[in-house]
This record gives C-alpha cells, sequence and structure tokens, in this order.
C-alpha cells in the first residue's frame, strides 16, 4: 500500500468515527491528520478529493445532490494550493539566504577582528554585537613599540549588509595606512578621502580615532561625527564628555579635523561608543544618556571588560533582547 | 482529438478549460489533476487576453516511453516577455506573490518550456503526464 493509500485509509477512518458519534477525539486526530499531511506536503486540493472520494466510498451518495458542490470547492482550493507551495518554495530560498548571510558575518568576524593591547597601565575592555547578523560597527586597536594605544571606533550610518560591506572597505583602509604613529587627525582626514572617493554618496561613516601615549598619559583624539564618548574622572567621580568637532567621513574631501587632548589620571575610565549604545530603545523611548551613566558607575569597581559586559547586559534587559542597532562599547581604564 | 481554442476575449478562456477538461478525462486523469490541468489553462489563456489580446490555446495527447501526457500549448504574437527569468521567479507576478501566474503553472504540470522574444510573441508548452 502506497503512502498515499495509507493517508486515505487513514482519512476515512477518521471520517467515519465522527460521522458516527461526533465526537472530540477524532476532531483531534483529524488535527493530527492536518499536520500529517503539511508534512508530507498533500496540497488542500488533494484534501478535498480525498474528502470526496471517501464520502463516495461510504456510501453517503444520498448526499448525492450535494457531491458536485465539491468540484467547485477544490476548484476555489487550488489557488490555496498554489500559494502553500510557493511559500514552501521561498522557505527553501529564504533558508539558503540566512545560512548564505551566516557565512558572511563569520567571514566578517574573522576580517574585522583586532586584538585587545596588552599594557600595563591600561585595562581594556571592548564588546560589540550586531543588531542583526552583520555588523556596521567597527574597532580596531593599534599599539605601537613607542608605546601608544591608538582606537577606532567607527559606526556606519545603516545597519545589515551594506554596512557592513562599506565597514569592510573602511577596514582595508585602515590597514593600508602608513606604518607608525599617526595623529588622529591625520588618520581621519586620510580615511575620509578614501571614503569620499571609493563609497556610495548615501553611505556616511561615522569614527572617532584617539590615541592614548602610555608614557605622558595623555589621550589625543579627533572626531568625524562620531557618538561623543564619556570621560569618567575618578577624583570627582563624575563623567565629562569626550567632545570633538568634526564633519562625517565622505562629505567633503577637503574637510579637516581638529585634534584634542585630555590627560589621563589613575583610575579614570575613557568610555567610547556607537550610536547603538545611546540610542538604544525602549518601549519607553531613548535609554536617557544617564541611565547609562548610572549602569557604569554602578558596575565601576569591576574590570574593565565586566564593565562592558555589565553594560550591555542591562542595556539588553531594557530593550527586551531587542537590539536596534548595532552595538559596540570601548572602555579604557588607567589602572596605574 | 487536437484541438484549438482561440482567445480573444475573457469567456475564450472558460472554453479553453472546457476542453482541456474533457481531454483530461478522457485520458484518465483524476478530479485533482484536472482540476492542476484546467488552473494552468486559465492562466496562460488569461495572459494570452490581458497581455497578448489574442492568441490559442491548444490541448494535445502525447505518447513517450509508454506514458501517455497531455500537453498545452499556449500561442501567441503579442509583445512577448523580456526578462524571462524575473517573470519565472516566485513572488514577481502582479497580483502579488500569491502563486500563481507562471511560476504556478509551472508547479502544476509536469514539464514546462517557455519561449518568448519581445515583439515577437510567446510560446508556452506544458505537460503532465498521466501516473
Ligand atoms: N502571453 C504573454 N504575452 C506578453 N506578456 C506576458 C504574457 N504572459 C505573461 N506576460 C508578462 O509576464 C508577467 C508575469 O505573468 P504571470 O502570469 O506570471 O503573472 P501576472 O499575470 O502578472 O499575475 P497573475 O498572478 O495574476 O497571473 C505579466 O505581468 C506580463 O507582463
Ligand atoms: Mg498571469
Amino acid at each position: 500500500m502506497g503512502f498515499r493509500d495509507v493517508m486515505y485509509e487513514k482519512y476515512k477512518e477518521i471520517l467515519e468515527s465522527y460521522m458516527k458519534d461526533q465526537d472530540e477525539k477524532a476532531l483531534y486526530l483529524s488535527q493530527k491528520f492536518s499536520r500529517k499531511s503539511i508534512e508530507y506536503k498533500i496540497s488542500p486540493e488533494e484534501i478535498i478529493s480525498l474528502h470526496r472520494t471517501a464520502l463516495a466510498e461510504m456510501g453517503a451518495e444520498s448526499l448525492g445532490s450535494v457531491m458536485p458542490s465539491f468540484d467547485i470547492l477544490l476548484e476555489v482550493m487550488m489557488s490555496y494550493g498554489l500559494a502553500y507551495r510557493e511559500h514552501q518554495s521561498l522557505r527553501t530560498i529564504q533558508q539558503e539566504l540566512k545560512s548564505e548571510i551566516e557565512v558572511a558575518a563569520n567571514m566578517q568576524q574573522t576580517l574585522l577582528g583586532t586584538q585587545i593591547p596588552d599594557v600595563d597601565c591600561l585595562e581594556i575592555g571592548a564588546l560589540s554585537v550586531p543588531a542583526r547578523q552583520m555588523s556596521g560597527d567597527y574597532y580596531h586597536f593599534v599599539q605601537d613599540e613607542q608605546g601608544a594605544v591608538s582606537v577606532a571606533i567607527a559606526d556606519v550610518i545603516g545597519k545589515g549588509i551594506p554596512a557592513a560591506l562599506c565597514m569592510s572597505m573602511i577596514k582595508y583602509s585602515m590597514d593600508s595606512l602608513p606604518e607608525g604613529r599617526q595623529e588622529p587627525s591625520l588618520v581621519l582626514e586620510s580615511l575620509n578621502r578614501v571614503v569620499e572617493q571609493n563609497v556610495d554618496p548615501t553611505m556616511f561613516i561615522t569614527m572617532f580615532y584617539g590615541m592614548y601615549d602610555t608614557n605622558s598619559h595623555v589621550f589625543h583624539y579627533a572626531s568625524a561625527g562620531h557618538e561623543p564618548g564619556f570621560f569618567y574622572n575618578h577624583e570627582i567621580e563624575d563623567f565629562e564628555e569626550i567632545y570633538a568637532r568634526g564633519l562625517l567621513l565622505g562629505i567633503d574631501k577637503k574637510t579637516k579635523y581638529r585634534q584634542y587632548e585630555k590627560k589621563v589620571e589613575v583610575g579614570d575610565i575613557i568610555l567610547l561608543m556607537s550610536d547603538g549604545v545611546t540610542e538604544c530603545r525602549t518601549k519607553d523611548g531613548f535609554v536617557e544618556v544617564d541611565t547609562l551613566k548610572e549602569y557604569i558607575k554602578k558596575y565601576i569597581h569591576l574590570g574593565a571588560q565586566e564593565i562592558v559586559n555589565k553594560v550591555y547586559k542591562e542595556l539588553e534587559y531594557l530593550q527586551d533582547f531587542q537590539l536596534r542597532d548595532d552595538f559596540t562599547l570601548i572602555i579604557i581604564k588607567r589602572i596605574k | 482529438m487536437d484541438s484549438c481554442v482561440k482567445i480573444i476575449n475573457e469567456w475564450d478562456i472558460v472554453a479553453a478549460r472546457q476542453l482541456g477538461r474533457n481531454v483530461a478525462r478522457d485520458l484518465g486523469f483524476g478530479t485533482v489533476d484536472q482540476a492542476r490541468i484546467t488552473t494552468a489553462i486559465s492562466e496562460l489563456a488569461r495572459n494570452i487576453y490581458l497581455y497578448a489580446e489574442q492568441g490559442e490555446v491548444c490541448i494535445e495527447k502525447t505518447e513517450s516511453g509508454g506514458k501517455i501526457g497531455l500537453v498545452i500549448i499556449s500561442e501567441d504574437q503579442g509583445p512577448g516577455i523580456s526578462d524571462l527569468r524575473k517573470v519565472m521567479e516566485d513572488g514577481f507576478s502582479t497580483s502579488g506573490g500569491l502563486g500563481a501566474g507562471l511560476p504556478g503553472v509551472k508547479r502544476l504540470v509536469d514539464e514546462f518550456h517557455i519561449e518568448s522574444n519581445p515583439g515577437e510573441g510567446t510560446l508556452i508548452k506544458a505537460i503532465k503526464w498521466l501516473r
């Protein structure tokens, strides 16, 4: 007996039992049958035909005058059947796309990977979480022999695959900057020229570039329209904004960036982030910067990486675990 | 048994379906397959009526390797279709991806061939084998 015959017998059995006593059990069995038939890709029109055949065979020919109505039902079900089959094939396509994106996302992770520098006087923590599979955020550390730690954090306006593609380009242009120590303002100026020439004019990139001199403990920085970071002053136990003016990358190739500097004392903290951190939305509106500061204060006694992880957990919770934008947070703490 | 229906107005679609159903029944197709064949004919004939203004749908019997099949041929000298790949994609039809249209026809039958040149017209051949 073929599988279709088995299904048919099963259906007939259910139908016969229900025609006799109209009990709930038969209805439950029908529900199970329905799941099975979807599993075996039996389309709606086939079910109608099954029903009619079963009725006819059960000698329900007394219903003879009603039988032709099934032709209408069957015909009406045709389009549902087609829509159902299309759905099936679109689902397969979607799964293929999904796994393709997963591969791409893994490649991106490798591509954008960066080593957190290991220096005695600093403790550095960093976390970047994409809202979808691929990220439009980027951060990168460079450490040179003279004892400077440079950090770049960038955000492509937009998210998903286009943002990720754009980010890969930034990564390559960073890699092709000349070796050795680079002034933050000059780094931004040269990246700005690359972006202006190579990126679709509708794509904008913000970037913050900082260089921490571990000899003088001065943090030099410049920003291309990037989300302002915070500076935590250990002595007064309060925050100040790390303010830096500058146009986004890719708008005007002649843009000049101003460089700023900040003396860092033991216990002070530099916080850098993408706008996914400050613009993280909850159902009651944006998360206030003050809320963010509170969280940081709450965990300030912890190690840099732990602070980052805890703050992320808090914000994730606030947003009901649905990130709306790529999230990147970097904490640099002077420990001696 | 070979026969054709000219498609000029909407009611010719009904005639084409009727022809298809008769041939399908005579060849021994069951009710579900009959409905599939007539749905395919409907879609093809409706496309002729909507986009080519006029054309013809022919129903033939075919035999190959001991199998019996029904062939639907839809032919017109209308504007043709320039991007066949696009048209055969799921979700493209103007009806908004309800699974109908040409990709739907392709699913309803066992074999589907389409030839179309802009400015020359469209020829579609679809076969359903009797199981
Ligand atoms: N015989 C034809 N001649 C010219 N163009 C055609 C013909 N058949 C189809 N097309 C073109 O191909 C497109 C897709 O046809 P298809 O039947 O798949 O979907 P549709 O007719 O747009 O929507 P529906 O789902 O209602 O059938 C049509 O919109 C039309 O532009
Ligand atoms: Mg159509």
